[in-house]
């Protein structure tokens, strides 16, 4: 391998590394709620989507009271973002899955579609059908390798989004790890009624599951809208069908499957949109999705369910 | 008064009743068991007590309080400790993190000298800490399921048939810790088993449950060396 294919690889794992990061953030709010109430919630792209539209509105906002400290800005964003898609996941459960609690699966499945549609149609009539534009928040970047005729260029935002997605991760994991409450998350995952008796509020665990869920997705929210620099009310949908995607790749219900489900399809993505073709990446994640559901039908990482009984 | 006193309780599976009209009370610092055939409605009982499912007609009054309503997070808050049937211990956490799990609602000022004790109680379980609950023998998860419950320091402790599926000496050791329990720390229990020997023997005071009603009640010797009761449960049974 010559230094120009080289630097041209490392590019695209760059390039693959931020977008799978963002993936990964989804993800994990599909394998959590799926992991605690068995359902999967195809409103979750929504969540995110709703999370890009509060980075939009609020950046703006900003630039209109002249806030311009770029961290401060940012951090604002995050906190706003995470603020209103917590309310908006923790709704959505509370409105659509809990009264459904109990009823046959299908029904919340048909519950969270519903849902999914009259959120992407909610942000269409409030912010309008057409794509919103958001000036360039962050500029510039670095060069790791100047070579003969090709560079390796990370930007500052790529940089931001792999290490705020690690920090997020590591923290996250700690969190379910460690704390009484992830404890109690994954007491409700694996026998509700038990933990019920063992006075785990089984109902305000789901909740927090969500909000959990939901926050991460505006985090993803915020970074898509600071990364292509544009949004409208459908971005949902297929980032939505990708994290699923990368949830189930992964292993639905396992926490570090997520992770590594979404980092393989934004490298999918990116490998193949430099190697082959853009117009054909979303092929490529799916087959590739297909051929390990052949070969592993609980994904990388998820497990059999066998236990002694 | 008693600690827990139910009266008239029924409890409904859809259109099946499996409770019709339980009287039965527990003194503090009694071991009540409950005595039946499988699909009697014990198990039944101990969870509408927890509040899951909810009576459909019936008081159950808990420390003098009407307890009818309330969900099991809300029961359990009141002191009521179930080791459920099956035990149902968290299976994809170590023995440590069940022990966790039950003090949700201790006190942290006692989780460490509650570990130490169970963990005494249960010199195995020590040895087991950090392996994974659902890689531990039958036994050993009984002793868990014991164990996670005694970590909220219950007011009352309900087992469920904790002798099921299990090797005769595991057994004597179970019965043991359940009268050590009552002797020493006091403990108000109530006891289902189809064991029936064993828990009379260990009774203060028993009830036969026969679909959905007590049908008979009286000290645990007495049952014992009642003619219907070893005709019913005891004869050719597990002496």
């Amino acid at each position: 391998m010559d230094a120009s294919a080289l630097g041209t690889f490392l590019q695209y794992l760059i390039n693959g590394l931020a977008l799978g990061a963002i993936y990964g953030l989804i993800a994990i709010g599909y394998t959590m709620v799926y992991g605690i109430i068995r359902m999967i919630n195809f409103a979750h792209g929504e969540i995110y989507m709703i999370g890009a539209f509060v980075a939009v509105t609020t950046f703006s906002i900003l630039a209109a009271a002249g806030v311009t400290s770029v961290p401060l800005a940012l951090l604002l964003v995050l906190v706003m973002a995470i603020a209103f898609t917590a309310a908006y996941g923790w709704t959505v459960e509370r409105v659509a899955y809990r009264p459904l609690r109990g009823a046959p699966k299908l029904a919340p499945l048909i519950s969270a579609i519903g849902m999914s549609i009259l959120l992407q149609n909610y942000v269409m009539q409030t912010q309008g059908a057409r794509p919103k534009p958001l000036a360039p928040v962050m500029n510039g970047g670095v060069t790791l390798w100047q070579g003969d005729g090709f560079a390796v260029n990370v930007s500052y935002i790529q940089l931001f989004i792999i290490l705020l997605t690690v920090a997020l991760m590591v923290g996250f994991t700690q969190l379910i790890n460690r704390t009484a409450l992830g404890r109690a998350q994954r007491a409700c995952e694996q026998d509700r009624t038990m933990a019920g008796l063992l006075g785990i509020n089984v109902d305000r665990t789901i909740s927090l599951t969500f909000v959990m869920g939901a926050a991460l997705a505006a985090v993803a929210g915020v970074l898509v809208t600071m990364y292509y620099g544009v949004i409208d009310f459908y971005i949902g949908f297929l980032a939505g069908m990708k994290a699923f995607t990368a949830a189930v790749l992964g292993g639905i219900g396992s926490l570090p499957g997520a992770m590594l489900g979404g980092l393989l399809i934004g490298l999918i993505e990116a490998f193949f949109t430099g190697y082959v073709s853009g117009a054909y990446k979303d092929v490529a994640s799916f087959s590739v999705l297909i051929l390990v559901l052949v070969f592993r039908p609980t994904g990388l990482m998820g497990r059999p369910d066998i236990e002694k009984v | 008064m008693s600690l827990l006193q139910l009266t008239g309780v029924r409890t409904n599976y859809g259109p099946i009743e499996a409770l019709r009209g339980v009287d039965i009370h527990v003194n503090q610092g009694e071991i009540v068991t409950l005595i039946g055939a499988n699909g009697a409605g014990k198990s039944t009982l101990l969870m509408t007590i927890c509040g899951q499912p909810k009576p459909a007609s019936g008081t159950i009054l808990f420390d003098g309080k009407v307890i009818n309503d309330l969900p099991p997070h809300e029961t359990a808050k009141l002191g009521i400790a179930q080791v459920p049937e099956g035990r149902r211990i968290f299976p994809r956490m170590t023995v440590f993190e069940n022990l966790q799990l039950g003090a949700t609602l201790g006190n942290p000022a006692h989780f460490d000298e509650d570990a130490a004790y169970c963990l005494d109680l249960f010199p195995i379980l020590a040895k087991r800490r950090d392996q994974r609950a659902g890689t531990l023998s039958g036994g050993e998860q009984q002793m868990l399921a014991i164990s996670r419950a005694l970590m909220s320091r219950p007011r009352l402790l309900l087992l469920d048939e904790p002798s099921l599926g299990l090797a005769p000496l595991i057994i004597r050791l179970i019965f043991e810790v359940i009268a050590d329990l009552n002797k020493t720390r006091g403990m108000t229990i109530l006891l289902v088993e189809q064991n029936a020997y064993h828990a009379l023997k260990l009774a203060h005071r028993a009830y036969v449950l026969a679909q959905g009603q007590v049908v008979l009640e009286g000290g645990g010797a007495e049952l014992l060396a009642n003619p219907e009761v070893r005709a019913a449960y005891l004869e050719g049974g597990s002496h």
